[in-house]
C-alpha cells in the first residue's frame, strides 16, 4: 500500500503531555487521496501510482484534466501527484482511496514542501553566514567578507556561495515524529516544524531512514 | 478561533483557571515530581504579563525572594497547573509591569481595587 500522503499545511501549535511536556506540533490537513492511475513496469517502464488529492469543481480544471478524471472514474481533484513503487510491491487498484490512517502514533515521516519565497537574500539568511559584530568599529556587518584568493586563481571559484534569491525550492524535511492521528478528521500532528506556508500543499511520506521505534518512556 | 482550534480543544484545562489580570497578587500551585513522589508547590507573587491566546498562552508571575527578584512564567493549559488563586487585584494602568523590575520596596506597591472584597469572598 501507499506509504504517502498528500496534504494541506494547517498552522502550527503546542500540546502537552500527561507529565507537563510541551509538544511544538504542526497540523496537517492529510488526504483522504484517491488514486486516479497506476503505472506499471509492463505499459510505461517503471511502476508508479498517480494521486489525487483537494476535491474540485469541475468549471475550475481543464477538459484534458477532467478527461483524465473521467477515465479513471474519479471525482475531479485539484491536485495530482505520483508516487514511486518498488519491483515487487503490491501496487492497488485504480479509485483506492489513501488516507492519514497509513501512519500511526511515534511512526516517523519525512514531509516536503515548497518553502516560502525569501526574495533576494544575502548571504547570512541564505548561507547562515557568521557576519560581523555589529559595533566596536565594525564597518560592515552582513557582508560576505573575501570571495577569493590572489593571482592565483584570479577568479572566483564556480559555486562560491553569495548573496541572491533564496526561497520557493521543494524542501524536504527528514524524521519528524507523528504526534497524533486523525483518522475520521484527517488530520496528522506532525512534531516541529514543516516548509510552506499555511495552506500549501506537502507530501508525507513514510521516513526513508528512520523507522517507528518500540514505544518510547513516558 | 479558527478551524484547527476544535483540535486543541482536548489539550485544553479541565479545570479553568479563574479570570486574573496584570497586578493581581496570586498563588500558583504547581506539581513537581521528586523522583516517585509528587507533591504541590506554591509560588505566590504579582502577575506581571500575560500573553498569547489558545494552548500558548502563558502568564508571569513576579516576587522578591532573600531582597532578589525572581520571575517564573507559566504556560495557562499546562497540566502541572493546578491550580490558581487570586488573592488581591489592583488596579494598573498598563498590560505589562515590567517597570517593577526597575523598582525597589515601597515603590512597587500597587493602588488595591475597591472591589477587592468580592475577589476574596
Amino acid at each position: 500500500m501507499a506509504d504517502m500522503i498528500l496534504g494541506r499545511k494547517g498552522r502550527m501549535t503546542q500540546l502537552f503531555t500527561d507529565d507537563g511536556r510541551c509538544i511544538p506540533v504542526t497540523i496537517v490537513e492529510a488526504g483522504p487521496c484517491t488514486v486516479t492511475q497506476v503505472k506499471t513496469a509492463e505499459k510505461d517502464g517503471y511502476r508508479a501510482v498517480q494521486l489525487a488529492f483537494d476535491p474540485a469543481k469541475e468549471k475550475s480544471l481543464s477538459k484534458p484534466v477532467l478527461g483524465h478524471f473521467k477515465r479513471a472514474g474519479v471525482d475531479p481533484h485539484r491536485v495530482l501527484r505520483e508516487l514511486r513503487f518498488e519491483d515487487g510491491s503490491t501496487l492497488p487498484e485504480v479509485g483506492a482511496k489513501v488516507l492519514c490512517s497509513i501512519f500511526e502514533k511515534n511512526h516517523f515521516v519525512d514531509v516536503i514542501g515548497w518553502m516560502k519565497g525569501r526574495g533576494t537574500a544575502g548571504v547570512m539568511k541564505r548561507h547562515g553566514f557568521q557576519g560581523r559584530p555589529g559595533s566596536h568599529g565594525h564597518m560592515c556587518q552582513r557582508r560576505p567578507g573575501s570571495i577569493g584568493m590572489h593571482s592565483y586563481p584570479a577568479r572566483v571559484w564556480k559555486g562560491k556561495r553569495m548573496a541572491g534569491h533564496y526561497g520557493t525550492t521543494r524542501v524536504t524535511i527528514q524524521n519528524l515524529e507523528v504526534v497524533r492521528v486523525d483518522a475520521e478528521k484527517n488530520i496528522l500532528m506532525i512534531r516541529g516544524a514543516i516548509p510552506g506556508p499555511t495552506g500549501g500543499l506537502v507530501m508525507v511520506r513514510a521516513s526513508k531512514k528512520r523507522k517507528p521505534t518500540p514505544a518510547k518512556k513516558g | 478561533m479558527d478551524k484547527y482550534s476544535v483540535l486543541e480543544q482536548e489539550f485544553r484545562r479541565k479545570n479553568p483557571l479563574p479570570e486574573f489580570a496584570p497586578g493581581d497578587v496570586i498563588d500558583v500551585s504547581v506539581n513537581i515530581k521528586e523522583g516517585e513522589k509528587e507533591r504541590v508547590q506554591v509560588f505566590s507573587g504579582t502577575v506581571i504579563a500575560r500573553r498569547g491566546t489558545g494552548l500558548g498562552a502563558s502568564f508571569t508571575v513576579r516576587r522578591i525572594v532573600q531582597g532578589e527578584g525572581v520571575e517564573r512564567t507559566f504556560p495557562v493549559h499546562s497540566p502541572k497547573i493546578a491550580n490558581v488563586e487570586v488573592k488581591t487585584r489592583s488596579n494598573v494602568r498598563r498590560a505589562k509591569l515590567y517597570y517593577l523590575r526597575d523598582l525597589q520596596g515601597k515603590a512597587t506597591r500597587l493602588k488595591e481595587r475597591m472591589d477587592n472584597r468580592e475577589a476574596k469572598s
